[in-house]
C-alpha cells in the first residue's frame, strides 16, 4: 500500500528536480494532446521547443525569446515576493495595462517634442501607475481586511475596460483616420523603447528584468525584509511574534509587484507592441503566475522559467503557422504545465512509502 | 439619455435571468467552501461548462442534454482540482488558479468551429394564469426552467446545510477537519464530493450563459462571472439565502448598466461595463468591514498523518 509521509523539511533535491520532471511530463501529456488533435506529437513538440532555438530561422526567433521573456520575468519576480508571504496578487494583468496606459499617456503628451528625459519619465510614470493600481487591493486589505485575490482580479476587468475607453478616446491617434489605437511609438524616437543592440531583442525591459532578478535575489537571500517575507509565508504567527508588521509587508509586496507589472506594461507598449490598442495585452500577467511557480518563487528559477515560457509562446506561434496547431492548444499546454508541477510537488513535501496495510 | 425607455417590469424580469448563472455557480462554490475547500477555479469550470453544454446542445439539438453535459464537464474539470488538493495535497490557491488558466485554454480549444452558431432554444415555462398577472407575471412566472432550478437549488442547499445529517457532516469537515476525522468521517471523501458538486454547478452556470443568456459561443465569454460568484460567497458570509440576495444585486447592476447603454447614456459604454466589477469590490469592502466568519478549515490542507 502507498503511504504518504510528511517530510520534516522540503526535499532540496526535489525542489529543483520537480520543475524539470514537470516539464518532461507536460511534454508527454502535451504530445498526447497534439496527437489527439491529429498532429504528429514528436514533430509538434520539436517545433515548439527545438525550432526557435536551433531551427532554420533561429536567428530570428532567439531575440524574440528575450522580448517575450522579459515581461514574464519582470511580473513574475514581483508576484513571487507576495506568493512567498501568502499575499496573492493575481491582478498583475490589470497593473500591466495601467502601467502601459499611464506611461504611454505621458509620452504622448510630449509629442512631438524631442528630449532625452521623455522615455525615463515614461518609465517612472509607468511603474507609478502599476504601483497605484496595486495599492487599491493593498490598502483595502490593510484597512478593511478585504480579500486581495478577488479585488486585484476584479480590477483586471476594470483595467481592460479603461484600456478600451482610452484606445478609442483620449489616447486615440489624432492622425489615425479614425482607427482605434494611439500613435505608434516607433515613429516617435524620444519615447520609443528601441533595441539597445540591433537584432538582439535586448530592449530596456530586458535590462529591467535582469536588474529585478538581481535585486530580488539579494532581497530574499540577504535582506531582513526578504527574511520577513519568507517567515510570514511559513509561519505567520511566529512572524508576528518576531515583530513583523503584516500591513507593511502587504503594502510592500503588492506595491512592488504592481510597480514591476506596470514597468513590464510600459516597456511592452512603447517597444514590441508599439502602440496602445484595445488588445495589446496578451495575458502576460496571468502566464507570469505559472512562471513564478515554475521558477519555485526563486529569482534565478523565475528567469529560467520565464525563458522557457517565452519559448512555448514562440514555438507555439511557429507550430500554429507550420502545423496548423490552434493557439488555444498552447494556452492549454501552459496551463497543463502548472497542473503537473503542482502534482509533482507532492514529492518535495512528502515521502512516498510502500507499506503493508496494518491492522489497527 | 432616455430613461423613460427603461421598463421596470422588463428590468426586474431580466434581473432574474442575469442573476441565475452566478447564483448557480456561487451555490456550488458555497458548498465546497463550507466543506473547507477554496476552489478558485470557478471561472475555468464555468467556461468549460459553457462550451461543453453548448457543443452538446448544438450536436443533439436538446438543451437538456446540453445542461447535463455542462454539469459533467464542470465536474470533470473539478476532478483535476480534487486530485491536486486532496490526493496530491497541493496548495489550494495555486491549484485553483491553475484550473482557471487550464479551463480557459481547454474551452478555447473545444470551442473551435462553434463560433457564430445559434444553440437550440430552451423552452420558457409559461404558466397559464400566473404568467398573465400584470407586472408580477413576467417578473416571476415567465422564465425558462433554469431560473426556477436556480431558486430550487438555493432552497435545497440551504435546507441541506441547515437540517440534514449530511449537511452537518459537511460543515463539521469544513470547520475542523481534524475533529471530523477523529469522529470517523471521511474528510477527503466528503471534500471530493463537495468539489464535484461545485464543479457541476459552475458548469451549469456557464452553460446558462452560453445557451440561454447570450446565447452563442465566444472565447472567454464568462468574462469574470466565475470570480463574481466567488465574491458572492464571501458577500453572503457563507449562507445560501444571502447568496440569492447577492446574485439579485449583481444581476440588477448588470441589467441596469446594459439598459443604460441601450438608452444612450452620456457615459461611454466602457465605463458602464466596469460597474459590475466595481460594485463587487465595493460590496466586498463593506462586507469585510464587519468581519464575516469563514469556515475555520477553509483552504487548509488535510493529511491524516498524525
Amino acid at each position: 500500500m502507498l503511504k504518504l509521509e510528511k517530510r520534516p523539511q522540503p526535499s532540496r533535491l526535489w525542489t529543483w528536480a520537480a520543475p524539470l520532471l514537470a516539464v518532461v511530463l507536460t511534454m508527454l501529456l502535451g504530445g498526447a494532446l497534439f496527437a489527439a488533435l491529429g498532429k504528429d506529437p514528436v514533430e509538434a513538440i520539436a517545433t515548439i521547443f527545438w525550432q526557435p532555438l536551433f531551427g532554420e530561422h533561429a536567428f530570428y526567433y532567439r531575440p524574440q525569446l528575450l522580448v517575450k521573456g522579459a515581461p514574464l520575468v519582470l511580473i513574475a519576480i514581483g508576484l513571487a515576493l507576495g506568493f512567498k508571504a501568502g499575499i496573492w496578487n493575481i491582478g498583475a494583468e490589470g497593473q500591466y495595462i495601467i502601467g502601459a496606459l499611464t506611461g504611454a499617456a505621458v509620452g504622448l503628451a510630449f509629442y512631438p517634442l524631442d528630449a532625452w528625459y521623455i522615455f525615463p519619465l515614461m518609465v517612472m510614470v509607468g511603474a507609478l501607475g502599476g504601483w497605484l493600481w496595486a495599492m487599491i487591493p493593498a490598502l483595502l486589505r490593510v484597512q478593511f481586511g478585504t480579500n486581495e485575490i478577488l479585488v486585484s482580479l476584479m480590477l483586471v476587468y476594470v483595467a481592460e475596460q479603461l484600456l478600451a475607453a482610452m484606445a478609442l478616446g483620449p489616447l486615440k491617434n489624432p492622425d489615425g483616420y479614425g482607427f482605434p489605437g494611439s500613435r505608434n511609438f516607433q515613429e516617435y524616437p524620444a519615447a520609443h523603447n528601441a533595441e539597445i543592440l540591433g537584432g538582439t531583442g535586448m530592449h530596456w525591459g530586458v535590462v529591467a528584468a535582469l536588474i529585478a532578478v538581481i535585486f530580488a535575489y539579494i532581497l530574499l537571500g540577504r535582506h531582513i525584509l526578504g527574511y520577513q517575507i519568507r517567515l510570514t509565508g511559513q509561519a505567520p504567527r511566529a512572524a508576528r511574534f518576531a515583530g513583523v508588521s503584516p500591513p507593511r509587508l502587504i503594502l510592500f509586496c503588492l506595491g512592488t509587484s504592481g510597480a514591476l507589472a506596470g514597468l513590464a506594461g510600459l516597456f511592452e507598449v512603447s517597444g514590441p507592441a508599439g502602440q496602445v490598442s484595445i488588445d495589446f495585452n496578451v495575458g502576460y500577467g496571468f502566464t507570469a503566475i505559472i512562471v513564478a511557480f515554475l521558477g519555485r518563487l526563486h529569482p534565478v528559477g523565475i528567469a529560467l522559467a520565464g525563458l522557457l515560457m517565452a519559448l512555448t509562446y514562440i514555438g507555439g506561434e511557429i507550430a500554429q503557422s507550420n502545423l496548423g496547431l490552434p493557439s488555444a492548444a498552447i494556452q492549454m499546454f501552459q496551463g497543463m504545465l502548472l497542473f503537473v508541477l503542482l502534482a509533482v510537488d507532492l514529492l518535495t513535501n512528502y515521502r512516498i512509502r510502500f507499506k503493508a496495510a496494518q491492522v489497527a | 439619455m432616455d430613461l423613460g425607455s427603461i421598463n421596470p417590469v422588463l428590468l426586474l424580469a431580466s434581473l432574474m435571468v442575469a442573476a441565475t448563472p452566478i447564483l448557480i455557480a456561487a451555490l456550488g462554490e458555497l458548498v465546497a467552501e463550507r466543506a473547507g475547500v477554496l476552489n478558485l477555479g470557478v471561472e475555468g469550470m464555468m467556461i468549460t461548462g459553457a462550451i461543453c453544454g453548448f457543443a452538446a446542445a448544438v450536436n443533439t439539438g436538446s438543451p437538456l442534454v446540453g445542461f447535463i453535459a455542462a454539469a459533467l464537464g464542470g465536474a470533470g474539470l473539478s476532478l483535476l482540482f480534487a486530485f491536486l488538493t486532496q490526493i496530491a495535497l497541493a496548495n489550494q490557491v495555486a491549484s485553483g488558479l491553475a484550473l482557471t488558466l487550464f479551463g480557459l485554454g481547454l474551452s478555447a480549444l473545444l470551442g473551435q468551429g462553434y463560433q457564430g452558431i445559434k444553440p437550440p432554444p430552451t423552452g420558457k415555462l409559461d404558466i397559464p394564469l400566473l404568467g398573465d398577472i400584470p407586472g408580477l407575471g413576467p417578473v416571476l412566472f415567465g422564465h425558462d426552467i433554469m431560473v426556477y432550478f436556480g431558486l430550487g437549488l438555493c432552497a435545497a442547499v440551504w435546507g441541506m446545510l441547515k437540517y440534514t445529517r449530511a449537511g452537518l457532516i459537511l460543515r463539521a469537515v469544513g470547520e475542523n477537519h481534524d475533529a471530523a476525522h477523529a469522529l470517523g468521517y471521511k474528510v477527503v471523501r466528503v471534500r471530493i464530493l463537495a468539489i464535484l458538486f461545485g464543479g457541476a454547478c459552475a458548469g451549469l452556470g456557464g452553460a446558462y450563459i452560453s445557451l440561454i443568456r447570450v446565447p452563442q459561443w465566444t472565447e472567454g465569454m464568462t468574462a469574470g462571472a466565475g470570480w463574481i460568484a466567488l465574491a458572492l460567497v464571501v458577500f453572503a458570509s457563507w449562507k445560501a439565502g444571502r447568496v440569492l440576495l447577492g446574485a439579485w444585486l449583481f444581476g440588477g447592476v448588470t441589467v441596469l448598466q446594459l439598459n443604460l447603454q441601450a438608452a444612450g447614456s452620456a457615459l461611454p459604454v466602457e465605463y458602464l461595463s466596469m460597474s459590475p466589477y466595481l460594485i463587487t469590490i465595493l460590496v466586498l469592502v463593506i462586507m469585510s468591514a464587519d468581519k464575516p466568519r469563514a469556515p475555520a478549515s477553509l483552504g487548509r490542507i488535510f493529511h491524516a498523518s498524525q
